[in-house]
């Protein structure tokens, strides 16, 4: 574990990311090197194709980099294999999705309880977490729906319930109020938000939506696949 | 559990293509089921019908077996009294036995000279205790076979009778004598058929039995006689009388038309005169066919101590047939088999591969939580084992009624050597490992089938399969 690991919660240093499209070679993230600080609501924010979603997979190890170096929580993901990858993320870092991909054939509360289990966390402990969760998120009553009798909103929040209830350092979310109305956006990240302080934990976020930007304690704006600006934010 | 509970709910996600994925497995299950029953009842029938007649272990002669049948009376076992008693009261077999008999085999030539007939065959004739013959007819361990009732035809006390095949009663002209339906009288001008230029004729037999001619009734009263000739352990011509008691046909016409049966104090009298008689084979009916391999070690241990001259035959090698036809339907059983295993193998393939076409996102969701590889992959083991599971139990429920609907039709069958139909009856529960076997076969086929998609899921990068649309 470096230096950082009590300074960031996840430190990018010339990171690149290439894709090949057919026989063509896309660079989705050019050169970027950040720090995000622990337990901050940081968003990144760029127009479509910036390669706002390439940045967010590498800084949630789903991605690996094609040159520089990617820590997070103190770790150089590139060190890890496969499976020590995703007992990492399954002890470090939760996901929000754009459209909320929850399991479908799960309840509510299966769905938040699932991380839980995967982590092999014992019975007793894991539903006082999940009820504990679902509480703060206000899904209680509807914990025992499946996601197709939810509305967006309620999905959503069960989705946010589900990426706090490990309790990890740093939580991703991919345009979380993109498939929501306004209102329920504005709430959605209001509850983010205050999650976010609730859990001490750090929220990183990709949006191209300037209210939303409001909310923001840090803002990494990029284009064409680098940093083009990297400024406190409004909140 | 969570990992049944998952696949489970995703089976029932998708009803229509699960019910037809689980209907390919049942219908597999079914046909293996109802044909490895049927073969089951088969062999059961057929050994029983063995059983019955040639007992499970025949005691011979060392020799015997293979060259005795040139040469049967030199091959007799000679204390064949204190070989039976030896193992009827084993302490070991006692309890194994139901029957343990002597039989003499015999071959000569039969004619019936009464009546003004001069007919006359070669045959074939086993020389057998009456009461005997029925206890072994009675076994029926399996409830696959003919339970025969006791035969008043043949005598403990009368060991004149006799019964012969219809087509030897045919080609002897009992038929009127026998009351045979459908027995045709042979014409006056071939009466003796085309053996009629060597087979003795009526005085050379009357002359060696010592008699007359007269065609006086014999001790069974008004059945009609056959004189039997045949040449004794020293070569000497011998003849004997057989009162005809009935018909007992065979399968094979051949055998059906020189078959005769007829009690051992008659064969042995035929064969060995005044002399010390001996059996050419002393058969032993065991209680259950899986005793055979105990008894049989048994019996090796008993006769290498006291009687090193003999040796034991089980009723398959006395029967090549059984082991033959128990080879073709095993192997058409396992042809079956196979071509049940590969539709199901394929349909679960197709299915699995769509299940994991379709949720590709969710695997991704998964893995970006936390999931190892190895979870995803058990994630769709075990749905493809379920549905595999849940096929092989509704095809086992299929057939169970299949079987119910069969055995209340009341559909009879002839088995192999048999001459008269059997109830078929098809059983499942006494087909444990049919049933066992066939569940847990098309499971882990199905099991199987679903390694190459499972394993695929597991190998997606999290990220393409989080952009699937």
């Amino acid at each position: 574990m470096s230096s950082t690991a009590n300074q960031f919660a996840a430190r990018l240093t010339h990171v690149a990311k290439n894709y090949k499209v057919g026989t063509v070679d896309v660079a989705a993230i050019k050169d970027i090197s950040l720090d995000i600080p622990h337990n901050c609501f940081a968003m990144i924010v760029g127009p479509s194709g910036s390669g706002k979603t390439t940045l967010l997979n590498l800084i949630g190890c789903i991605d690996a980099p094609s040159r520089g170096t990617v820590e997070v929580c103190g770790e150089d993901i590139g060190s890890l294999s496969d499976d020590a990858l995703a007992d990492f993320r399954a002890r470090n870092i939760g996901f929000i999705f754009q459209s909320f991909n929850l399991v479908p054939v799960l309840s509510a509360y299966e769905n938040v309880e699932y991380p839980l289990l995967m982590a092999s966390v014992p019975a007793a402990e894991r539903r006082e977490r999940t009820q504990a969760v679902l509480a703060a998120v206000g899904l209680v009553e509807q914990a025992r729906q499946r996601p197709n009798e939810l509305s967006g909103g309620q999905k959503q929040r069960v989705a946010i319930a589900r990426a706090l209830v490990n309790e990890p350092k740093m939580v991703l979310a991919d345009e979380p109020t993109a498939n929501l109305d306004s209102e329920t956006g504005a709430a959605i990240i209001t509850l983010m938000r205050r999650m976010q302080s609730d859990f001490h934990t750090s929220f990183v976020f990709s949006t191209h939506d300037p209210q939303v930007m409001l909310y923001a304690d840090e803002i990494f704006a990029i284009r064409d696949g680098l940093l083009t600006e990297h400024k406190p934010g409004d909140h | 559990m969570l990992l049944l509970k998952i696949a489970f709910r995703n089976i029932l996600r998708n009803r229509r293509r699960s019910a037809l994925t689980t209907s390919a497995v049942a219908v597999g299950a079914a046909a293996m089921l109802m044909f490895g029953s049927f073969i089951t009842f088969i062999f059961e029938g057929f050994q029983t019908s063995v059983v019955q007649q040639i007992g499970h272990l025949t005691v011979f002669h060392k020799g015997y077996f293979l060259f005795g049948a040139g040469n049967a009376t030199a091959y007799g076992i000679d204390n064949y009294k204190e070989v039976m008693s030896a193992i009827a009261n084993d302490p070991v077999l006692q309890p194994l036995i139901n029957v343990v008999t002597p039989t003499q085999i015999i071959a000569g030539i039969a004619g019936n000279f009464e009546g003004g007939n001069d007919a006359a065959k070669t045959f074939f004739g086993f020389g057998l205790l009456p009461r005997d013959r029925d206890r072994m007819r009675q076994w029926n361990e399996f409830g696959a076979g003919r339970v025969f009732p006791n035969d008043s035809r043949l005598s403990q006390d009368d060991e004149t009778r006799g019964l012969v095949g219809v087509g030897l009663a045919r080609i002897l002209a009992l038929c009127d004598a026998l009351k045979i339906e459908n027995c045709p009288s042979p014409p006056a001008a071939t009466q003796t058929g085309g053996n009629a230029h060597r087979l003795p004729r009526r005085n050379d037999v009357l002359e060696l039995a010592g008699r007359e001619g007269t065609d006086k009734a014999g001790e069974s009263g008004q059945l009609p006689r056959l004189d039997l000739l045949s040449a004794t352990a020293n070569g000497a011509p011998n003849v004997v009388s057989l009162y005809v008691a009935g018909t007992d046909p065979k399968d094979t016409k051949e055998f059906d038309e020189s078959f005769v049966v007829m009690h051992l104090n008659l064969a042995q009298k035929l064969v060995y005169g005044r002399e010390e008689p001996k059996a050419t084979s002393i058969v032993i009916q065991l209680k259950r066919s899986e005793y055979m391999e105990r008894a049989r070690s048994r019996l090796a241990e008993l006769l290498k101590a006291r009687h090193a001259d003999l040796e034991i035959r089980d009723f398959i090698e006395r029967s090549p047939f059984y082991g033959q036809a128990l080879q073709l339907f095993r192997s058409l059983f396992l042809f079956i088999a196979a071509i049940m295993g590969v539709i199901v193998l394929f349909s679960i393939i197709n299915t699995m591969t769509i299940n994991v076409m379709e949720r590709t996102s969710e695997i991704g969701t998964i893995r970006a939580m936390g999931a190892r590889r190895r979870i995803i992959r058990r994630q769709f083991l075990a749905e493809g084992s379920l549905l595999g599971a849940i096929g092989a139990t509704a095809g086992l429920l299929l057939a169970t009624l299949v079987t119910l609907m069969v055995n209340h039709a009341g559909l009879s069958w002839i088995p192999p050597g048999n001459v008269s139909p059997n109830p078929l009856r098809l059983d499942l529960s006494g087909n444990l490992g049919l049933v066992v076997g066939t569940w847990i076969g098309l499971t882990l086929v199905a099991t199987l089938a679903t390694l190459i998609p499972a394993q695929r899921a597991a190998r997606l990068p999290v990220v393409d399969a989080l952009r699937h649309v």
